[in-house]
């Protein structure tokens, strides 16, 4: 290689152009609202592209035919032949101009109308409710023993309509997973709903889409869409009570939860930790990652977030808890049992 | 009233030298210390917006540089979230509040209305210099407030509740809501000063249909700001009040509504789009003119063009609220009207097609910026189409395609005719020429460096990264892509260094430019470069659209106006009829005591509801000293002539 192509990022030039970021992309649809969408980007961005191409042309025609004249020549003031021609092709293209924008318009309300409303009864319905900087889920039932606390994490069935209840308990977020559907604002004060669907089984990784404050960066979510047995088999784990403890060491991991900062805003059903300030850890041990989607779920990451959460997101509501060791040791082997 | 014979205009007339004497020393604006805060005169106070706005457009650029940088790895820990919230939000607030309205709407505004209406000063020229030292106000107050650590962190639209008391304690959105008092008064002062000028200080026989496409776009936007900064002055007032008195304006929890502040913002927030664009486009709409050596094409459709956008803006503003779930009727409605106004902006660009087309083409420095200009809004306005659909916008919003595509249109609608028009009427601010050679390196460091950096966020946008995010996971995999667009930072802050260079050496040792070194048709050319300080020996009269191509010459000019005291002409607002006399107030150090009085009552409003009553007393002392009576000018020298056409 030349040496002055070394210089050149080829790495990450590669990895710019490379066509699988993964399940979130806009142009990535894996749900037949993000699917509707693309289609009609697709067509837009083609007639625009059409467009584009029509006026640099004409542009660069338009310079390039008078070619660059002497200095100062005298302005032309009269030339009837000239406006009466640029007045039909100003027309016309004013014409086609009014066409095409008719016709965005139509298919983009089409389009519109169709990702609105689900498709077929009998939905799966969640409650979202927005945090700084953490999404509570639940899914509602009319018996309170039936209803799911969960975090981060939506479990949904594949193919069936999702109806998402929004809400928000401080300031404006912005609920957004791109291979699914467009974005809606959970507004404080509206209680608002919107429907998305998951035809195709896999993790969806989410964000938060408007800016919420200091963690706006840090405030991810994942849809996981399963077959509807493995959907329903997470929804019977999902409404048990807590393991018990099953090891001494685990017990005593228990006792820290109970005895320190964390039953002030934490929940684990079947325990004296009932409060609703951060999310619900009842089945923390079956989540992917902790912290809004920020760390993985492992014992190092959960350790290194109980101990000093502010380092790893600066001004989340998670206090410090500068605890003994063998304390931090057993309330993760604690945690991690918490299936 | 008696009228004399027309007066014909040659400078070679015995006595014209004495006028000219005479005319000097009845505008002359003080000199000094003093005299720098005394001086009312519209080319100085028009150049103080140009270099004060380019000042932050430099500081909002270096902001911009930062968040590049910022971006370039994932994890960066260049800046935390509290450092990076401050520099994202100055970013927009420095950029669209103290570079892009002042420097597009009053800078090129102030200094060249009054010149290309034939007259020797502003309308009410008090109120503009008070407008600049207002405008200055807001900007230290914001800047002052970022360097002490009490930058607003709440971005640049500050939307409650995250900007109200319970979630932005400290005085970090006081400062956001108190920087736009200033800049909106500001805005609204010479607003009124530019239509009242546009409307009533033209040359004789500059009727309304002869109006110089500039002209026509200034007051359009004069009107807009007049209608639009209203909205924006309520939504922050009301912000400050919660803040300050806890009103529950915005207050979910007591009733108050987190939208309605969304709604006033971008009701203002569009129309703003169009205050800074429209200017741009009034420049372009100039210079396609000048370089094609022809009279522009399609006169009527484009002032109608740019009337309609005036009044199309005011009703898009919802497509910036398309997520908050609005019923999916009126959000057709929106989508149906933000389409719409890309029917008077493509009659703009066909009509410019058809001039050059038409015409003989000059490809001289300032038409290659309107080509850049042509090359990055049609990619701006584009892909705003695109956001305009509800579906894409639900994808796409509050993400880097929508960074994307508002820097097309703002760089693309602002800052490539900024610089086709500094480069255009630079010979007539400074006397000087600007060199060609460094500015066409300017323009195409400038040009790749934009397009690598812009375009490149489009694709960011669609792999979902959302706007406003400090940082990001390595597993996001949008690192090569964020890395491409940091490297056009630096072919942009190349181009910024070489127009700085060129400006400064060209102020030296630029070529003399003479009176009309473009031989354009506008009346701003028709005196010396830099303009004397009462611009036109006589004022001038008007025959036609561009009256230094078309009118004869031996076109009457205006005599009878007194040399002895500042005298201006007014004239009717459709077809420009001499109606009477006025007086121009002169230099006065009264506008920049009361900016004073005002600044502190609105600084010491951030931290205490006492400011208003302990702060309004020394505003109307101020006020008063102002608004003082001169009395009677001196009686006049016995003349039988009053003017003539």
């Amino acid at each position: 290689m030349k040496p002055a192509l070394k210089f050149i990022p080829w790495r990450f030039l590669v990895q710019a152009m490379s066509l699988d970021p993964g399940h979130h992309h806009v142009l990535h649809p894996a749900a037949p609202q993000a699917g509707n969408i693309e289609w009609l980007y697709w067509v837009i961005f083609g007639v625009l592209t059409a467009v584009f191409v029509l006026m640099i042309a004409g542009f660069t025609w338009a310079g390039a035919k008078t070619g660059v004249a002497a200095s100062h020549p005298l302005p032309i003031m009269e030339d009837k032949e000239g406006d009466h021609r640029a007045r039909w092709v100003v027309g016309l293209a004013m014409g086609v101009t009014v066409v095409t924008l008719f016709v965005i318009l139509v298919i983009s309300v089409v389009t519109g109308k169709r990702i609105h409303g689900p498709t077929s009864k009998n939905p799966v319905t969640i409650q979202v409710t927005a945090r700084q900087w953490w999404w509570e889920i639940t899914y509602p039932n009319p018996q309170a023993d039936q209803t799911i606390t969960t975090a981060n994490e939506i479990h949904v069935p594949v193919g069936a309509p999702i109806v998402v209840l929004t809400n928000s308990k401080d300031v404006i977020h912005s609920f957004w997973a791109p291979s699914i559907t467009g974005k809606r604002d959970l507004i404080p004060g509206y209680s608002s709903a919107f429907w998305f669907q998951v035809d195709q089984p896999g993790t969806y990784h989410g964000q938060c889409a408007e800016f919420c404050g200091l963690q706006h960066a840090h405030m991810g979510f994942s849809v996981v869409a399963e077959p509807v047995d493995q959907f329903q088999a997470w929804q019977q784990q999902q409404l048990k009570a807590a393991a018990e403890p099953s090891t001494s060491e685990a017990v005593r991991g228990r006792d820290v939860f109970l005895t320190h900062a964390c039953l002030m805003c934490h929940t684990i059903r079947g325990t004296d930790a009932g409060s609703h300030v951060g999310p619900d850890l009842t089945h923390i041990a079956g989540r992917n990652m902790i912290a809004a989607e920020t760390l993985p779920n492992t014992a190092g990451a959960l350790a290194g977030w109980i101990v000093d959460p502010q380092r790893i997101k600066p001004g989340t509501r998670m206090s410090p808890n500068p605890l003994a060791p063998d304390d931090l040791q057993a309330l993760i082997v604690y945690l991690r049992s918490l299936q | 009233m008696p009228v004399a014979e027309p007066v014909i205009a040659n400078d070679q007339d015995t006595g014209q030298s004495e006028l000219a004497r005479r005319l000097a020393s009845t505008w002359r604006q003080p000199r000094g210390f003093w005299g720098w805060f005394c001086n009312t005169h519209h080319t100085d106070i028009g150049i103080r917006f140009i270099v004060t706005s380019f000042i932050f457009l430099l500081l909002g650029g270096v902001l911009a540089a930062m968040i590049r940088l910022q971006l370039v790895r994932p994890e960066n820990s260049l800046m935390g979230p509290d450092l990076y919230n401050q520099v994202f939000t100055m970013h927009g607030s420095s950029m669209i509040f103290l570079f892009a309205v002042p420097m597009m709407f009053q800078g090129f505004g102030v200094y060249i209305v009054p010149l290309m209406c034939g007259a020797r000063n502003i309308a009410f020229p008090r109120l503009n210099a008070f407008s600049y030292y207002l405008y200055v106000g807001g900007a230290l107050v914001l800047w002052g407030g970022f360097l002490t650590n009490t930058g607003p962190d709440v971005g640049w639209f500050a939307y409650v509740p995250l900007s109200g008391p319970a979630y932005s304690p400290g005085h970090r959105a006081d400062i956001w809501s108190q920087m736009i008092t200033f800049t909106e008064v500001s805005a609204l002062g010479v607003a009124i000063c530019l239509a009242t000028t546009i409307l009533r200080h033209r040359a004789p026989g500059m009727t309304l249909n002869r109006m110089p496409m500039l002209l026509w776009e200034k007051l359009v936007i004069s009107i807009a700001v007049i209608f639009a900064m209203p909205a924006v002055m309520i939504a922050s007032g009301l912000l400050l009040l919660d803040r300050l008195i806890g009103t529950h304006f915005f207050n979910p929890a007591e009733g108050g509504d987190a939208l309605l502040y969304q709604h006033l913002f971008w009701f203002f927030g569009h129309p703003e789009v169009y205050i800074i664009f429209l200017p741009g486009a009034a420049i372009v709409s100039t210079l396609v003119e000048c370089f094609s050596r022809r009279r522009i094409f399609g006169y009527t459709p484009i002032v109608i063009s740019v009337v309609a956008t005036g009044f199309i803006g005011f009703s898009v503003w919802v497509h910036h609220m398309f997520a908050t779930g609005l019923p999916q009727l009126s959000e057709s409605f929106f989508t149906a009207a933000s389409l719409m106004i890309v029917i008077p902006t493509g009659t703009q660009f066909f009509c410019w097609m058809a001039t050059i087309w038409h015409g003989r083409l000059q490809l001289r420095l300032p038409m290659l910026w309107c080509f850049g200009f042509f090359f990055t809004f049609l990619i701006g306005g584009l892909s705003g189409v695109m956001l305009a659909s509800v579906p894409v916008d639900l994808q796409v919003h509050d993400t880097y395609f929508v960074v994307a595509h508002f820097h097309y249109v703002l760089i693309g609608g602002a800052l490539f005719p900024m610089f086709a028009g500094l480069y255009f009427w630079f010979p007539k601010i400074a006397g000087r020429m600007l060199n060609d050679r460094l500015g066409a390196w300017h323009f195409w460091l400038f040009f790749i460096g934009f397009n690598l950096t812009f375009f490149t966020l489009h694709f960011l946008g669609l792999r979902g990264m959302p706007r406003r995010v400090y940082t990001y996971g390595p597993d996001m995999h949008w690192q090569g892509l964020n890395v491409l667009a940091s490297i056009g930072v630096v072919f942009m802050t190349a181009g910024f260094l070489v127009f700085l260079v060129n400006v400064l050496r060209s102020l030296r040792m630029g070529k003399i430019a003479g009176n009309n070194p473009w031989g354009d048709a506008g009346l701003e050319w028709a005196m010396s470069s830099p303009p004397p300080p009462y611009n036109f020996l006589h004022l001038p009269t008007v025959s036609s659209r561009d009256p230094l191509w078309e009118d004869p010459p031996d076109q009457p000019v205006v005599v009878g106006l007194r040399d002895d005291i500042r005298e201006t002409l007014v004239t009717h607002s459709l077809d420009a009829e001499p109606q009477h006399k006025d007086e121009d107030p002169g230099p006065s150090i009264w506008p920049f005591l009361t900016a004073l009085t005002v600044s502190a009552a609105f600084v010491g409003s951030i931290f205490t509801p006492w400011a208003v009553p302990v702060g309004a007393p020394p505003v109307i002392v101020t006020l008063i000293g102002w608004l003082w009576p001169r009395g009677q000018s001196p009686t006049p020298r016995p003349s039988g002539e009053q003017w003539s056409r």
